[in-house]
């Protein structure tokens, strides 16, 4: 690991402020940016902690929605009373992700930020737009099992690795950030990933020392809540397709996937034919899908997860 | 133009080094992250007992645990946080400390192995592990027993596990509870059942 001076913040504009600095980088439950110093594929030169700035507290909002601190905790959202009775889609993605141990570090604007586990952004002998600009993809062309369906470019195939981040995309939630300059925004869920495109080191829409100081959902939306992971091992292992689902009596509901794309796939002219069945949605939901020959097998897996997580909504309402 | 320190050592190291680069990480990356290594003062709480250290600041909470402080019962498995041989309670939750610094625990309270328990004076988790046989090789026990030790409580505190069939309900203890809360504890000699069985049998006693 290559050296770096360390400094704890005391405001989040401080952070935000101190983050303009080349090189700097904010380090939160450090989970995946300390793995990634580790094999030289982060080599920040300043490391800022905001794990002291009083960020980790969940406030009930006037709109009758949840204000989530940026640095609470995986393990305390998923567990809080609140998530748990009215946005379980929340608890339930969290809980399949990482294991007890991660999440008792992990953070909610932290997992949000996480890099992608793509096996050629973390070998740095192979060719990688993320890690190194410029270099080509060694994954195109190469072992893509794992890899992402939709939402891809010539320069990227990477998926975004977060289960949380499926339910904050279903549930709406919006992301609120400092800047440097101490002007705040809101940033809906939806936008905060970019796709690759030309320029897959650039994942999200933030600014340079731009700081998440919390996440925000709307009142709840009532309904089923079910999230559903597919993977290599019952426990403790990346997607290889995850449904989040809310259905309300009616048949109507909201659809997130992940495990498929660089974002949270969620395509609301999808959703409208949830009436219609899994077929149906998932036909207009991977409209436009390039997929490898190792990964084609995702385009029936998100039809038949679709399928039972919808049969399971029906069981269960 | 005047060349700071800093600058020059910048300079300096990359030159010296441009043959070691490793490939696919750019210059001006590289050449941002060159510097002295930065040393912190920092007391942690280490199973009871204040110890005040220095460190590099890359050190990890782990590497200071067992090279600064020489407690070896916590083990470097992968380093990367995938295997969970590092698992210690850190101001009352299991983590990896593999995955974390020493200077991000400035202040904390860590509990490890040892401080579960000695052979003289065995942990209740540690005595079950012995008599079920939990382990093989043993490298990965001591974060096994930690790890075990914060699950009982997070069972008790009503923390849901992604098998828990209700969020509303508490958490059951049962062996399927049991098994998913463990998952980021691998044994390669494969005891997993019976450290279920060692767990349970500590689980029944009430805390």
């Amino acid at each position: 690991m290559r050296a770096f001076n360390y400094t704890r913040a005391d405001s989040p504009a401080a952070a935000s402020q101190a983050a303009q600095v080349e090189g700097a980088k904010f380090i939160a439950g450090g989970t995946n940016l300390l793995d990634l110093m580790k094999l030289d594929i982060e080599t920040p030169a300043h490391l800022i902690d905001v794990n002291h700035l009083g960020l980790d507290q969940i406030e009930a909002t006037p709109e009758g929605g949840l204000r989530i601190g940026a640095l609470v905790r995986n393990t305390d959202l998923a567990a809080d009373a609140r998530v748990r009775k009215d946005y379980a889609l929340l608890s339930r993605a969290l809980l399949a992700g990482a294991s007890g141990q991660l999440r008792n570090m992990a953070t909610t604007a932290g997992n949000l930020l996480q890099r992608t586990r793509c096996p050629y952004f973390y070998d740095t002998h192979q060719a990688c737009n993320k890690r190194n600009p410029g270099s080509g993809c060694s994954a195109i062309g190469g072992v893509t099992r794992q890899l992402a369906v939709i939402g891809v470019s010539d320069a990227c195939i990477a998926t975004h690795p977060s289960d949380m981040a499926i339910a904050m995309r279903a549930l709406d939630a919006q992301i609120e950030t400092v800047r440097p300059d101490g002007s705040t925004r809101s940033i809906p869920m939806a936008d905060l990933h970019q796709l690759p495109g030309n320029t897959p080191h650039i994942e999200t829409s933030l600014m340079p020392g731009e700081f998440i100081t919390a996440v925000t959902l709307p009142a709840p939306v009532g309904g089923t809540h079910i999230y559903h992971k597919v993977r290599d091992r019952s426990s403790y292992a990346f997607a290889l397709v995850s449904v989040g689902l809310i259905l309300q009596e009616d048949g109507t509901g909201r659809v997130a996937v992940g495990g498929i794309a660089p974002k949270p796939w969620r395509v609301e002219a999808a959703e409208a034919l949830l009436p219609k069945g899994a077929k149906a949605v998932s036909e207009r939901l991977l409209e436009g899908a390039t997929p490898t020959d190792d990964n084609h097998f995702k385009l029936t897996l998100v039809e038949r997860t679709l399928a039972s997580v919808l049969a399971q909504a029906r069981e269960t309402a | 133009m005047t060349i700071s320190r800093r600058n020059f050592l910048i300079l300096g190291a990359v030159t010296a080094t441009a043959f070691a680069m490793p490939p696919f990480i750019s210059l001006k990356a590289y050449a941002a992250s060159l510097e002295q290594p930065a040393m912190s003062k920092i007391t942690l709480q280490v199973n009871g007992k204040p110890r005040e250290l220095e460190v590099d600041t890359r050190t990890t909470l782990l590497d200071a645990l067992r090279e600064n402080l020489h407690l070896t019962g916590t083990k470097k498995g992968c380093d990367h946080g995938q295997c969970g041989a590092c698992t210690v309670i850190a101001d009352g939750r299991r983590i990896n400390s593999c995955l974390t610094l020493a200077v991000m625990h400035d202040g904390s309270e860590v509990t490890t192995i040892e401080g579960l328990g000695m052979p003289d004076k065995l942990h209740p988790m540690q005595a079950a592990f012995i008599k079920h046989d939990g382990y093989q090789c043993g490298y990965c026990t001591p974060g096994q027993i930690c790890s075990a030790v914060a699950v009982l409580k997070e069972i008790r505190d009503g923390i849901p596990s992604h098998v828990s069939p209700s969020l509303t309900e508490p958490p059951q203890l049962i062996a399927a509870e049991l098994q998913e809360r463990m998952s980021g504890n691998i044994c390669r000699c494969g005891a997993y059942s019976n450290i279920i069985e060692a767990i349970t049998e500590v689980a029944e006693v009430p805390a």
